[in-house]
C-alpha cells in the first residue's frame, strides 16, 4: 500500500507565545516550531501499516519553521519519499491556502490512503483533514485512532473513536483520507545517529505548486490573551483562619449548616 | 570516539552486540571474563534481571543477543559502577557493557520505556531533560539577592563557569539550592558566571543509555559553548555532568579542568572556616553519589565540608564510600522507577532512606540533583515524614554562612 501523509509545523507550546505587534497574528519570528503531534501520530500509523503489509510511504510538508529537522527524523524513521513544497511567508498559510498546496502534491503522489493528523493546535478556520478530502474527491473519517489492512483487497479497516468511549469499527474503501487521532503504538523514538544518518543520506523532493488564493475564510480583529475573570479567592492565614473563612463560603452557598 | 555502533548507523551498517563491545575503548576487557559473577551478586538489581550482568557478557560473547536485546534486563541498569568496580579482571560493565547493550537495542527498533524516550526527546529537541523552554534556564534565579552573571547576554571573563545543570535550574526543590550556591559562591567572593539560556545538559545519562548519538551532538553543542567564554574552570552542581566531561568529554577533544562543586569547595575550606558562623546541631548523614564517590573515589571532600560546620555531628551509615547504595537516579534511572518496580525491583532510594533513618541521623546531606526529589519522594512512602530530611550540602553550608532563602527588598 502507497501511503501519503502530511506533516505540519506548529508554535511548540512549551514557549510562551508572543502576539505580533498589530495584534492580530503570533509572532512567528519568536516562535519554536515543532512536529503537529497529530500528524506525528500519522506518520506511525503510516509506518505501522509498511511494515504490516509492504508498500512505501511518502511524507508531504510545507517549507516552514523546522520543517527539514522533523523530514529528517521521519526518513530515519522508515519513510521513504519526503516533499517539500515551497513556501517563503512568515506565517504558516490560511486553510484554502493549505489545502491548496497539499491537494496539488498529493494528486500527483496518487497514494491510496492519504494520513493527516485531524486536528493542530493552530487551526483557525477548522480542521484540515476533511477540508483536504474535500478537495481531493476522497471519502474522509476523522477522528480515527488504529488502522488495520484489511483481508478485502482495495480496502482498510479503521477504529473511529466516538464521545462516551465508543468505537466504531469501519471497512474503508481506497482511496481515501483519515484523520488521524492516535496511531496504534505511541510515536516511535528513534536514535539521533539513525537522524544524521538520514541527514546524510535523505533526498529532499522540492515540488513547485501553482500560487494558492490569497483570501482567507476568516479576518482576525484581534488576538489576546485569555483574560482572568478575577473569579478566584485566594485562602490566607492561619489553618484555623482559612478553615473558618471556607465554612462561611460553604454556608453563604448553602451548603453546610 | 563515539559509541561503535552509533558509528556504524551513521555509515548505514549494524554491528552484533561482541563487535560493539570490543571496538568499544576497553572493550578488549570482556574476553577476559571468567564467568565468576562478582556482577550480577554486585548488582543491586542482579536477582530480578533475567539478564543479569554475567550474563549479558555470557550472550554477548556466544552471540545469541537477539533476546537478550530484547528483554527488559536492557534497561534496568542505574549506572551505580558497582558491576565494574569489584570486577575482579577490571571489565568496565557500566561505561563498556551496558552502553553498548542499548545502542544495540536502539539500532534494532527496540523502544526505550515511556518515559526515557520523552527525556531523550526533551534533550534532542530542548537540550535538557525536563522539556522546558531554553529561555526559563535562569527563572531560578529571579528575584534572588545577589548578581548572576549571564554570560549569554553579557561576555565577560570570569573565575568559574558554574554549569547549574537541568534539575537545579528547572525543579522547584533544587532550585533553592541553586540560589543557595549563588549566595554561596558571592559570600566567598568568587567571581562566578553561568551560561543562561545557553546552557545545555551534559549529556552523561544518555551516553549511558545507549543514545551516544544524542550525547556526541550535545558535546559538540557544549565544545561550541565553552570555546566562546574565558573561565578558569568549570564548577558543576551535577556530578553525572562532571563524570561525562572527566571521562568522555576528551574522547572528543574537550578538554576543560572542570570540578564536582564538592570538590571545589573543599578546596577553599580556609576561605570558607570563618564563614560557617551558625551552628547546625544537628546528626547528619552523608549519601556518596555514585559519580564523585565510587566512579571517582572522592570520598572525603563531602565529609570535610560537612565536618566545617559548627555543631554538625556526621554519622555514617553502615553502606558508605565505596559499597554506598546507588539511589537509583543514575545512569537514567530517574526515568525508570516505573520500569523497574515493573520488572521486580524495588525503589533503591526506599532502601536507602531507610539505612539513613537507621543511623538516627535527622539530616541525610546529598550534593547530586537526581538525589533530593528521590530521597524526599521516598521519605513519603516510607513513612519517615518528620523524622528525617533532605539536605543539600550546599544548603547545610549556606544555612551555617546565614545566608537562608530570602527575596530581594
Amino acid at each position: 500500500m502507497n501511503i501519503a501523509v502530511v506533516l505540519r509545523q506548529v508554535p511548540d507550546l512549551i514557549e510562551t507565545l508572543e502576539i505580533a505587534g498589530d495584534g492580530t497574528c503570533l509572532d512567528y519570528g519568536a516562535a519554536r516550531f515543532i512536529v503537529n503531534e497529530w500528524d506525528n501520530h500519522a506518520l506511525e500509523q503510516a509506518l505501522l501499516l509498511k511494515e504490516s503489509r509492504g508498500g512505501s510511504v511518502t511524507v508531504v510538508a510545507l517549507d516552514f519553521g523546522e520543517v527539514d529537522n522533523t523530514l529528517y527524523e521521519a526518513s530515519a524513521k522508515g519513510a521513504d519519499n519526503i516533499v517539500k513544497i515551497p513556501w517563503d511567508a512568515d506565517q504558516p498559510p490560511a486553510l484554502r491556502q493549505a489545502v491548496a498546496l497539499y491537494a496539488e502534491v498529493l494528486r500527483s503522489i496518487a497514494a491510496e490512503l492519504i494520513l493527516v493528523g485531524c486536528q493542530a493546535h493552530d487551526e483557525l478556520e477548522g480542521p484540515l483533514a476533511p477540508q483536504l478530502a474535500f478537495a481531493l474527491k476522497l471519502p474522509y473519517v476523522g477522528v480515527v485512532r488504529g488502522v488495520q489492512p484489511s483481508d478485502e483487497p482495495g480496502s482498510i479497516r479503521v477504529f473511529k473513536e466516538f464521545p462516551g468511549a465508543v468505537v466504531a469499527r469501519m471497512a474503508v474503501r481506497l482511496p481515501a483520507l483519515i484523520g488521524i487521532l492516535a496511531a496504534e503504538k505511541a510515536p516511535r523514538y528513534v536514535p539521533v545517529s539513525r537522524i544524521r544518518a538520514a541527514m546524510k543520506s535523505t533526498q529532499i523532493q522540492e515540488q513547485e505548486v501553482s500560487p494558492p488564493p490569497t483570501e482567507s475564510l476568516a479576518t482576525v480583529s484581534r488576538l489576546y490573551v485569555p483574560e482572568a475573570p478575577q473569579r478566584a479567592e485566594m485562602l490566607e492565614g492561619s489553618v484555623e483562619e482559612v478553615a473558618e473563612r471556607l465554612y462561611q463560603i460553604l454556608a453563604e452557598k448553602g451548603l453546610v449548616r | 570516539m563515539i559509541q561503535a555502533g552509533t558509528k556504524a548507523a551513521e555509515e548505514g551498517r549494524t554491528l552484533t552486540l561482541l563487535e560493539e563491545v570490543l571496538a568499544s575503548p576497553d572493550g578488549e576487557s570482556v574476553l577476559g571474563c571468567m564467568q565468576c559473577g562478582v556482577c550480577s551478586g554486585s548488582c543491586p538489581y542482579g536477582e530480578v534481571m533475567k539478564y543479569p550482568p554475567r550474563q549479558i557478557i555470557q550472550e554477548a560473547i556466544a552471540g545469541r543477543d537477539a533476546d537478550l536485546i530484547s528483554s527488559p534486563s536492557v534497561w534496568m541498569c542505574v549506572g551505580c559502577y558497582t558491576c565494574a568496580k569489584r570486577c575482579p579482571r577490571g571489565i568496565d560493565l557500566t561505561d563498556v557493557v551496558w552502553p553498548a547493550l542499548r545502542d544495540q537495542a536502539l539500532q534494532r527498533g527496540i523502544q526505550p520505556p515511556t518515559e526515557l524516550r520523552v527525556a531523550f526527546q526533551n534533550l534532542y529537541l530542548y537540550g535538557n531533560l525536563l522539556g522546558v523552554s531554553p529561555r526559563k534556564r535562569l527563572d531560578w534565579a529571579k528575584d534572588l539577592d545577589v548578581t548572576v552573571r549571564d554570560l549569554s547576554r553579557q561576555p565577560e571573563p570570569v573565575e568559574i563557569l558554574w554549569l547549574v545543570g537541568c534539575y537545579p535550574s528547572y525543579y522547584p526543590r533544587n532550585q533553592v539550592v541553586s540560589r543557595a550556591m549563588a549566595r554561596l559562591l558571592t559570600a566567598m567572593g568568587v567571581r562566578w558566571g553561568v551560561l543562561g539560556k545557553d546552557e545545555k545538559s551534559l549529556g552523561d545519562c544518555d551516553r549511558l543509555f545507549g543514545e551516544e548519538g544524542l550525547f556526541e551532538l550535545l558535546v559538540e553543542n557544549n565544545h561550541k559553548l565553552f570555546r566562546q567564554y574565558q573561565f578558569d574552570k568549570l564548577v558543576l552542581t551535577d556530578p553525572h555532568g562532571f563524570r561525562a566531561l572527566q571521562k568522555f568529554y576528551p574522547r572528543y577533544g574537550v578538554d576543560i579542568p572542570a570540578q564536582h562543586y564538592t570538590m571545589y569547595l573543599a578546596e577553599k575550606v580556609d576561605q570558607l572556616r570563618p564563614l560557617l558562623v551558625r551552628p547546625i546541631e544537628a546528626t547528619v548523614t552523608y549519601h556518596d553519589n555514585c559519580c564523585v564517590g565510587r566512579r571517582c573515589e572522592c570520598y572525603e571532600p563531602p565529609r570535610e565540608l560537612l565536618r566545617l560546620i559548627p555543631g554538625l555531628k556526621l554519622v555514617e551509615m553502615p553502606r558508605n564510600r565505596e559499597i554506598a547504595l546507588c539511589c537509583g537516579g543514575g545512569g537514567g534511572g530517574m526515568w525508570l522507577d516505573g520500569h523497574i518496580v515493573e520488572h521486580g525491583g524495588r525503589r533503591l532510594s526506599d532502601e536507602r532512606v531507610l539505612e539513613a533513618a537507621s543511623t538516627g541521623a535527622k539530616i541525610l546531606a546529598v550534593s547530586c540533583p537526581f538525589e533530593l526529589s528521590r530521597f524526599e519522594d521516598s521519605i513519603k512512602v516510607t513513612g519517615l515524614e518528620g523524622k528525617l530530611v533532605v539536605r543539600d550540602i550546599i544548603e547545610l553550608l549556606a544555612e551555617s554562612m546565614g545566608l537562608e532563602e530570602r527575596k530581594k527588598a
